[in-house]
């Protein structure tokens, strides 16, 4: 329950950035040339100024940018985020249809990178300076310098073009009707090669932090007692050393979720994942302003959230933390 | 002088360099070995790197040399990500050490704008960036530049905090020196290693950045990028896939070579860190 309390102060002190970002935003946008009217107009095939004056009046945007602000501001309260007049439809409804192809790709990314950089970080540290430190560490600098987009061209030439074992993109196979198993099971298969795109540059961070926190906590004091009392390296290593060297990795998923979302729209778009990523770049191809703040809103309440989930983790696994508050 | 020899006697730190003067000299000898436009009509369009000896690394879909395109794109990275991580530690060690130094409600305030910042996913503050201010490759830059500060800020920050404290700062103090002369003069060199490591990942992150955003044709299309000639692979990617893969190789090898930089300026800098790696 403490843990509970002392994430919630937490959640509490980002609603002033929270603002902060909306009110930032907001104040950017107003700065962009054109606005929805004039996009709409673009779409139509332009059109004469009177009904651009009527658009304008019907979309709020004759008002003055304080009173749009405050409005903006209230409507956000009750979680309406506007029109989207590009896709003539509420830009919640919109971001909420893309919404969930980007939490399974960052889900499963960051499940990848975390295992496997959890793990190849371990062996590294176990055999410190000897050829599969240097070889994991190597590869981890390799992965680090990759362009996650180039990294998952070259992965659709030789898996689907290629070797033709995986597709090349979209979300779902969509010249087949599938139901239940198969329908996850296609999910899946196509988002194989997005994860490892997206995950590989967090796997070669993942891979050095936990290698050398592994290196720091196994040079402490209590794992000296630990091998003493006669335990099996395995056993130290497991029971011990993992909890404690885990931390740093864990702070960090917090800190890098924002990156993380960010380099989604870039994988996204190269494998036409039609998530939240994909629509901020056609939001702003499209110029539609409206769309684009709102995936702005939703993108840092989804970092908020993340680090929420990230602190009352943090806490299960050091109990210290919420026996100081 | 022990730092250099440090640095030197590591062999990543050589690598590095190696790789970085590789890529400077592109960078020098383009307009040299290439003076015509390298976004002007060369040849046939995608003909195989081999096929042609005038051209070594082949064409792409437009009939542009690679080859060229490769040593004019080395120019635009490394100026982007030179004035880039100019920009965001030149704003970042403002902040951090106005934040750090003063502390209070200063730093509380100042801290909240690294958060919000932080919060924002720095690639999504960049499209919204060049949505308003256009694509030009100085908006590019500055736009780049704008969305990397905040963990400079943090890590001065925190090097601030500590070293405020300490006595040659208070004695200095004690003699009545200005604010201004404290920050600049007496904290900041103290605070300046960690920072200039640090400025390495910057630099990495900021032409990745550049990368992707000419890789979605939203940098300028007037600019010979490495991710801009990626971007137009694309579209032969199943057959010429070779269009995309060598500026691809080009950017790992540059983020490689200043990442092993970065790294072996940080053994060497920080020597009681070194030992432990």
């Amino acid at each position: 329950m403490r843990i509970f309390r002392l994430a919630l102060r937490r959640l509490a002190a980002s609603l002033p950035t929270l603002l902060l970002i909306l009110v930032g935003m907001f104040l950017l946008l107003q700065l962009a040339p054109g606005d929805t009217v004039d996009a709409l107009m673009a779409q139509m095939g332009g059109g004469d100024p009177a009904l651009a004056e009527e658009l304008r009046r019907f979309y709020g945007l004759d008002l003055g940018v304080a009173a749009r602000l405050g409005q903006y501001l209230l409507r956000l309260a009750t979680l309406d985020l506007g029109f989207s007049a590009i896709y003539g439809k509420p830009v919640a409804t919109v971001i909420l249809e893309r919404l969930p192809p980007t939490i399974m790709l960052m889900a499963s990314a960051l499940s990848f990178a975390f295992f496997f950089g959890l793990v190849l970080g371990v062996i590294a540290a176990r055999r410190v300076n000897r050829w599969p430190d240097t070889l994991i560490s190597t590869l981890g600098l390799i992965f680090y310098a990759t362009p996650s987009f180039w990294f998952g061209l070259m992965a659709i030439v030789l898996f689907s073009v290629y070797l033709q074992w995986l597709p090349a993109g979209g979300f779902s196979d969509i010249t087949r009707e599938l139901s239940g198993l198969a329908a996850v099971l296609d999910i899946a298969r196509h988002l194989v090669l997005p994860t490892l795109t997206l995950g590989l540059i967090f796997l070669a961070i993942y891979l050095r932090i936990m290698r050398a926190s592994m290196l720091e906590v196994l040079s402490l004091d209590f794992v000296r007692t630990a091998r003493a009392k006669g335990l099996t390296e395995t056993r130290v290593v497991a029971r011990h050393v993992l909890r404690n060297a885990m931390l740093p990795m864990v702070t960090l998923i917090g800190l890098q979720a924002g990156t993380m979302l960010g380099g989604s729209v870039v994988v996204e778009s190269v494998f036409a994942l039609p998530g939240l990523g994909r629509l901020a770049y056609e939001s702003v191809v499209q110029r539609d302003l409206n769309t684009l703040l709102g995936i702005v809103f939703v993108s840092a309440l989804l970092v908020i959230a993340i680090n929420f989930l990230v602190d009352i983790l943090y806490a299960r696994l050091d109990p210290r933390i919420s026996a100081e508050s | 002088m022990r730092a250099l020899r440090a640095y030197l006697r590591s062999p990543p730190a050589l690598i590095g360099s190696a790789i970085l003067l590789a890529v400077l000299f592109m960078a020098a000898t383009a307009q040299w070995f290439y003076p015509n436009d390298p976004l002007g009509l060369a040849g046939r369009p995608l003909q195989w790197p081999g096929a042609n000896p005038r051209f070594p690394l082949g064409t792409d879909p437009s009939g542009r040399d690679i080859a060229a395109q490769l040593f004019h794109g080395a120019r635009v990275s490394l100026l982007i990500g030179i004035v880039a991580t100019a920009i965001a530690v030149l704003i970042g060690i403002a902040m951090g050490a106005v934040a750090g130094f003063y502390g209070g409600w200063v730093d509380t305030g100042l801290m909240r704008v690294t958060e919000a910042f932080q919060t924002l996913p720095n690639f999504l503050l960049l499209l919204v960036l060049v949505a308003v201010f256009g694509s030009g490759i100085e908006t590019v830059t500055v736009a780049i530049g704008l969305v990397s500060w905040p963990p400079v800020a943090r890590l001065t920050r925190a090097e601030f905090l500590t070293l405020r404290t300490r006595e040659f700062v208070q004695a200095c103090r004690v003699q009545g020196l200005s604010d201004a002369h404290l920050i600049l003069r007496e904290v900041l060199p103290n605070a300046l290693p960690p920072v200039i490591v640090y400025a390495s990942v910057v630099m990495a992150v900021a032409i990745l950045l550049e990368s992707a955003l000419a890789f979605l044709q939203l940098s300028d299309p007037n600019v010979p990028s490495w991710g801009n000639l990626i971007g137009l692979g694309r579209n032969v990617l199943r057959t010429e896939w070779y269009v995309s893969a060598i500026p691809g190789v080009a950017i790992l090898l540059t983020i490689l070579g200043v990442s092993l930089v970065g790294q072996g300026l940080n053994d060497a800098l920080n020597p009681r860190l070194a030992s432990g790696r």
